[in-house]
Formats: structure tokens, C-alpha cells, sequence
């Protein structure tokens, strides 16, 4: 796996997640146009880039290696948190109280675990 | 649109459904996986994470719903995921060896943090709460 990616990837989640945690805990929604859900989704979306190029980059590397590798739950790390981030964002945007952001902190704190188990499955090949 | 069902899929129901419906993927990729490539190394683990997984989806949609009826099953299916997650937590403690790989209720969902052991009572709490008018 990319390492570097990967770790980029987890330090943006948290901190994706710890901004919204600041919206839950100073009792405000989503909302797009003030500054704070603004750059707020402008994270997420860059996330998002973030976690294509990381299924394109691990699908890459995954065809390139000939070791054993659990190629199911290897593609399901990979494109699970794709799938989780654009639903957690909508599904907290149609909330207009401060349970909205309080979706995206869940949302955004399963991609670095989902990151984790990608690498162990990564690491577990012989 | 019921006023009621609104009130379900409001406010901590938005946060609820969003866990269930993690869940919900989770148990489900989990599964999926584990039915597909080894089902033979632990049967009765993988078809609970199937029948688990089946439960989270129910729960999400009902409670997405949110009618009267939808929150009936939802109920329902909560309380029997309060039900699994207690006895595969209780079995995969004492009898591990019908246990060779870890299922979502194993040890009480501690690989999932034990949220799936205060998941079903958040539910139940939320069901309670949202209904009364």
C-alpha cells in the first residue's frame, strides 16, 4: 500500500471529523453557506479524491504483486470508506440541527479505521 | 411525510440510523467475504454475520422509514440484535471452539469498540423517546 497516502488520508479524516465535533459541540448545522460547513466539505470532498486515488493506486499495486492476498476484503477496504464519506455528507446535510455534523464526525472516524484494517489486510499477505 | 416519522429520522435519529446503516455495510461486506471465500473454516460464525448483517439492514430501513408500522419492525429486529449480540458474546466466551473466526457479536462486538452492545440499547432508548407525540 501507500503508506504516505494512507496516513495523509487518516490525519484528514480526523481532522474532518474533530471540525465537525466542533460544529456538534457549538451547537450549529451544516451549512454551506458560512464559512465553517463551506471549508468543512471542501475537506471531505478532497478526502474523497483522496480515497479514488488510493482504490486506483491499490488496485494497481494489487494486480502488480503475485503474493497471496485476500483480493475480496483487500477491494472491500478499498472501496467501502469511497462509498461511506458522499452518504455520511448528504445524510448530515439534510439534518438542520447540530445532529448533521454530529453524522460526519461518525462518518469521517470509520475512514481511518477502515484504513487500518486496508493495511492489515495489506500486511497479512505471503 | 408522518410528523412521526420525521421526528424518527430526526435530530439523534440522523446519527443513529447513519451508525446502524455503518453497520449495517459492515456485517454485510463482512460476511459477504467471509460466506464467499472460506465458509467452510467457521460455518455457525459466518452465517450469524450474515443473520446479524440482515438485522442491521432491517433496523436501518425501519427506522429510516419511520411510520408506524416500520418502527414496529424495527422494534422488533433491534431487540432480537439485543438478543444475538448477548448470546454470541456469552457463546464466543465459553464455548470459543465453535468460534474459530470472530463474528460482529463476538466478545460482546468488542472488535467494533462494543458499540453493537450499546447500539441496540440506543435504539430501543430512541424508539421511546421519538415516540411519544
Amino acid at each position: 500500500m501507500t503508506e504516505t497516502l494512507a496516513t495523509v488520508l487518516m490525519y484528514v479524516a480526523l481532522a474532518a471529523a474533530a471540525w465537525a465535533a466542533v460544529l456538534v459541540v457549538v451547537n450549529k448545522p451544516v451549512q454551506l453557506r458560512e464559512w465553517h460547513g463551506l471549508w468543512l466539505y471542501g475537506v471531505v470532498a478532497l478526502l474523497e479524491l483522496g480515497l479514488l486515488a488510493q482504490l486506483v493506486v491499490g488496485i494497481v499495486k494489487m494486480i502488480g504483486d503475485d503474493r497471496q492476498l485476500d483480493t475480496l476484503a483487500f477491494l472491500g477496504y478499498l472501496i467501502t470508506p469511497l462509498v461511506v464519506l458522499p452518504i455520511a455528507g448528504l445524510w448530515a446535510l439534510v439534518e438542520r440541527t447540530r445532529w448533521g455534523p454530529a453524522v460526519l464526525v461518525v462518518g469521517c472516524v470509520t475512514i481511518p479505521v477502515l484504513i487500518i484494517r486496508l493495511r492489515q489486510v495489506w500486511e497479512a499477505h505471503v | 411525510m408522518s410528523e412521526l416519522a420525521t421526528r424518527t429520522r430526526s435530530g439523534p435519529g440522523r446519527l443513529l440510523i447513519a451508525v446502524y446503516a455503518i453497520f449495517a455495510l459492515a456485517a454485510t461486506a463482512r460476511s459477504a467475504v467471509q460466506l464467499g471465500t472460506h465458509f467452510s473454516r467457521a460455518p455457525l460464525a459466518y452465517l450469524l454475520s450474515a443473520f446479524a448483517a440482515v438485522v442491521y439492514i432491517v433496523a436501518t430501513v425501519c427506522l429510516a422509514r419511520g411510520d408506524r408500522a416500520s418502527r414496529r419492525v424495527a422494534t422488533v429486529s433491534i431487540l432480537v440484535e439485543l438478543v444475538g449480540v448477548l448470546a454470541v458474546g456469552t457463546l464466543s466466551l465459553v464455548a470459543a471452539d465453535a468460534f474459530p473466526d470472530a463474528t460482529v457479536w463476538s466478545d460482546y462486538g468488542q472488535g467494533y469498540g462494543y458499540v453493537p452492545a450499546i447500539l441496540p440499547l440506543l435504539g430501543l432508548w430512541w424508539l421511546r423517546t421519538s415516540g411519544r407525540g
